[in-house]
C-alpha cells in the first residue's frame, strides 16, 4: 500500500488551478491580438467557432456526435440581431445574455428527445433539427431571408457610448473565452462532467451506479447549446451579419472538424483546434486559392493519423517531457 | 435467538423470453447479513433472478420487496441508490479510464470525496493498478474492480454474478477470500452466482439451487448439495472428499 503522502502528492497533482491557467490564456490572447492587430478578426471569428466547438466537446466526451451544434450558434446570432432589431437591444451585456439563454432554452426543448437516442439516430436528428431552422430561416422575409440582415456593432456599459472598436471587441471575445474555458473546466471537474468519458465507455455501470445517463446527456447537451448561442452571438459582432447558413449542416461540420483537429480533453483544446483551422485556411487560402480544401482536408488526416488526440496532444507532450526535465 | 431479518423478498417471480420460461413462479426470502449461493446449469434463471432483483428485467409477474418497500420494475439507477448493488458475469468498467478513476466516477455519482478512491482500491488490494486503464487490466483484476465500484455506494445487498468466470483456478480462492473479507466486515447481505461447487460450499451460508426457472432446494451448503433432485439435475455427481464437483450440464428431457 503507498504512503499517505504519496497518496496526497498525486491528488495534489490532479488538482490544476483552473481560474489561474485560464486567466493567463486569456492574456496571452490578449497580447497576441494586440501585438498582430491584423489577425485580430481571423482569430475573434476563431474563437467565436471555438466556443460552438466547446460546446460540441462536451458531447464527444459523452460519446455523441452532433451535427447540429450549428443550430444554436445561429440562434444564439439571431436572437442578438433580432434583440437589436425589434427590441432595441444595443449593450453588448444582455444581448450575448440573450443568444445564451435562447439557445439553451431551445437546446434543452429538444434535448429532452434527443437525451433518449444514442450514435447514429442521435446524430442524424441533430442534423435534421439544424436544416429545419435552416429551411423556415431562409423561407421566412420578415427574418431576412436567405440573405439574413446586418448586425450593428454593440456598445458596452463599462464604456463610453459608440460602437466597440475591432480591439476593444477582441479583447471582449478573449475575456468571455477565458471565462468560458475556466467555467468549463470546473464543470468537467464535477460529478456530472466526470460522467462524459464514464458514460461514453459503458452507460450500464453508470446507472448501475445509481445516475442517470439520460439526464446527464440533457444537461450536457443543454450546456452546449448555450456555449454555441454565445458564440453565435459574438460572431454576429464581428461579422456583423448574419444568414442562415450558419445554421447549414456545414457549419455544424466545420465545429466538429475543430473539435477532432483541437482534441476533447479539456476545454482549451476546441479554441488551439479554432486557431489552427483559422490559421490553415486563411493561408490556404493566401497561398493555394485554387485548392484550399485539398490543404484542410490533408491537415484532417495528418492529425487523425499522427495526433488522435487532437494538437492538444502536443501540449500534453510537451509538458510530460518538461516535467521529465525537471 | 431473534428471528432472522428479512431483507430480500420475492414473490411468485414468472418471467418469459418467448416460449422459455427464464423463472417460474419464484419465491425466495434472503435474510440480512446472509451470503446465498446461486447455481445451477446454464440457462437455469440465476442470472434473469439477480437481472430482476436489481432492475435490469422487470418480471412478467410477481413482486419484490427491498426492507419491505416494493421495487418490481423500478429502474436500475433507483434500486441501486436503495442499496441494492451488482457486479457483472462481464466486468461492467470504464475501459478508457484507468482503475482511480474508476472509482473516482463511482464517488462522484454517490456523492462521496474522491479522496476515498485510494483507501478503496487499497481494500481490494488493487492499488498496484490504480494508474493502469481498466481496459487492458487482467480479467481478476477487472472481477474485482467491478465488485469494488458496486461497494462504493455502500450497499446493503451486493449481487454478484459469477465472480470468478473467467478467472485462473489458481486465483479463485484467493479473490474469493479478498471479496468476503470486505463483504463481511462491510455486513453486506450477498448473493453469488456461481458453477464452482466447491465456492459455493465454501462461502456461502445458504445456497439457492437453480432448474429451469425454478428453485429446486433452498438451504445450508451442505444439505442442498446432498439433495437428491440437486444431485441429478445440477452437480451430477456426490461431492468427493477435497475435490470440487464438476457440475453437468443436464440434457434436455433429463427430468421428465
Amino acid at each position: 500500500m503507498k504512503s499517505s503522502s504519496t497518496m496526497h502528492a498525486r491528488q495534489r497533482a490532479r488538482r490544476p488551478q483552473h481560474a489561474l491557467i485560464a486567466l493567463v490564456v486569456t492574456l496571452i490572447l490578449i497580447a497576441l491580438g494586440i501585438g498582430l492587430s491584423t489577425w485580430q478578426f481571423v482569430v475573434v471569428v476563431a474563437l467565436s467557432k471555438g466556443l460552438a466547438a466547446l460546446g460540441l466537446v462536451l458531447l464527444l466526451r459523452c460519446g455523441l456526435v452532433s451535427f447540429g451544434q450549428g443550430l444554436y450558434y445561429c440562434a444564439g446570432a439571431y436572437a442578438v440581431g433580432m434583440a437589436m432589431s425589434h427590441l432595441g437591444i444595443r449593450d453588448l451585456v444582455p444581448l450575448l445574455l440573450l443568444a445564451t439563454v435562447s439557445a439553451a432554452v431551445i437546446a434543452a426543448l429538444l434535448g429532452v428527445l434527443l437525451s433518449r437516442y444514442r450514435d447514429i439516430f442521435f446524430a442524424i436528428l441533430t442534423l435534421a433539427f439544424t436544416m429545419i431552422l435552416y429551411g423556415l430561416l431562409i423561407r421566412n422575409p420578415v427574418l431576412g431571408g436567405s440573405d439574413g440582415f446586418n448586425v450593428q456593432s454593440p456598445t458596452f456599459f463599462l464604456l463610453a457610448d459608440g460602437a466597440l472598436s475591432r480591439r476593444t471587441m477582441f479583447i471582449i471575445t478573449a475575456v468571455v473565452v477565458g471565462v468560458s474555458i475556466w467555467a468549463v473546466q470546473r464543470f468537467l471537474a464535477t460529478p456530472m462532467g466526470r460522467l462524459g468519458p464514464a458514460m461514453k465507455d459503458n452507460e450500464i455501470r453508470v446507472e448501475y451506479l445509481g445516475a442517470s445517463a439520460r439526464r446527464n446527456i440533457f444537461w450536457n447537451y443543454t450546456l452546449a447549446g448555450a456555449l454555441a448561442g454565445l458564440g453565435g452571438g459574438l460572431t454576429s459582432f464581428s461579422i456583423g451579419h448574419i444568414d442562415p447558413d450558419l445554421a447549414f449542416w456545414t457549419t455544424s461540420g466545420e465545429f466538429l472538424f475543430i473539435a477532432i483537429l483541437g482534441g476533447t480533453r479539456n476545454a482549451y483544446a476546441p479554441f488551439l483546434g479554432a486557431i489552427a483551422l483559422e490559421l490553415i485556411r486563411s493561408l490556404a487560402f493566401q497561398y493555394v486559392p485554387n485548392s484550399w480544401q485539398i490543404v484542410i482536408g490533408v491537415s484532417m488526416l495528418v492529425i487523425i493519423i499522427f495526433l488522435p488526440g487532437g494538437l492538444i496532444s502536443i501540449a500534453r507532450l510537451w509538458l510530460r517531457s518538461a516535467a521529465r526535465g525537471a | 435467538m431473534s428471528e432472522p431479518v428479512v431483507l430480500v423478498s420475492a414473490r411468485n417471480l414468472r418471467k418469459q423470453f418467448g416460449a422459455v420460461f427464464a423463472a417460474r413462479d419464484i419465491t425466495v426470502d434472503i435474510h440480512a447479513h446472509s451470503v446465498s449461493g446461486l447455481i445451477g446449469t446454464n440457462g437455469a434463471g440465476k442470472t434473469t433472478f439477480v437481472n430482476m432483483l436489481t432492475g435490469y428485467l422487470k418480471p412478467d409477474q410477481g413482486q419484490i420487496f427491498f426492507d419491505g418497500h416494493e421495487i418490481t420494475g423500478r429502474p436500475p439507477r433507483e434500486i441501486t441508490r436503495m442499496g441494492i448493488t451488482r457486479s457483472f458475469q462481464i466486468p461492467q468498467l470504464f475501459d478508457s479510464l484507468t482503475a482511480l478513476e474508476n472509482v473516482e466516477t463511482a464517488l462522484g455519482i454517490v456523492g462521496k470525496p474522491l479522496e476515498q478512491a485510494e483507501e478503496i482500491l487499497a481494500r481490494f488490494e488493487l492499488t498496484p493498478f490504480a494508474d493502469a486503464l481498466a481496459g487492458i487490466l487482467p480479467e481478476g483484476v477487472r472481477k474485482l474492480l467491478d465488485i469494488a465500484l458496486a461497494m462504493v455506494a455502500d450497499p446493503r445487498v451486493l449481487l454478484l454474478d459469477e465472480p470468478t468466470s473467467g478467472v485462473d483456478s489458481s486465483e479463485k480462492f484467493e479473490i474469493m477470500d479478498r471479496i468476503m473479507k470486505i463483504v463481511r466486515e462491510a455486513e453486506v447481505t450477498a448473493m453469488f452466482v456461481e458453477h464452482d461447487m466447491e465456492v459455493v460450499r465454501r462461502y456461502s451460508d445458504r445456497v439457492l439451487a437453480f432448474y429451469d426457472g425454478s428453485i429446486l432446494a433452498a438451504g445450508a451448503p451442505e444439505e442442498v448439495m446432498r439433495d437428491e433432485k440437486v444431485l441429478e439435475y445440477i452437480i451430477g455427481r456426490p461431492l468427493q472428499a477435497g475435490r470440487p464437483a464438476q457440475a453437468q450440464v443436464v440434457q434436455e428431457g433429463a427430468h421428465a
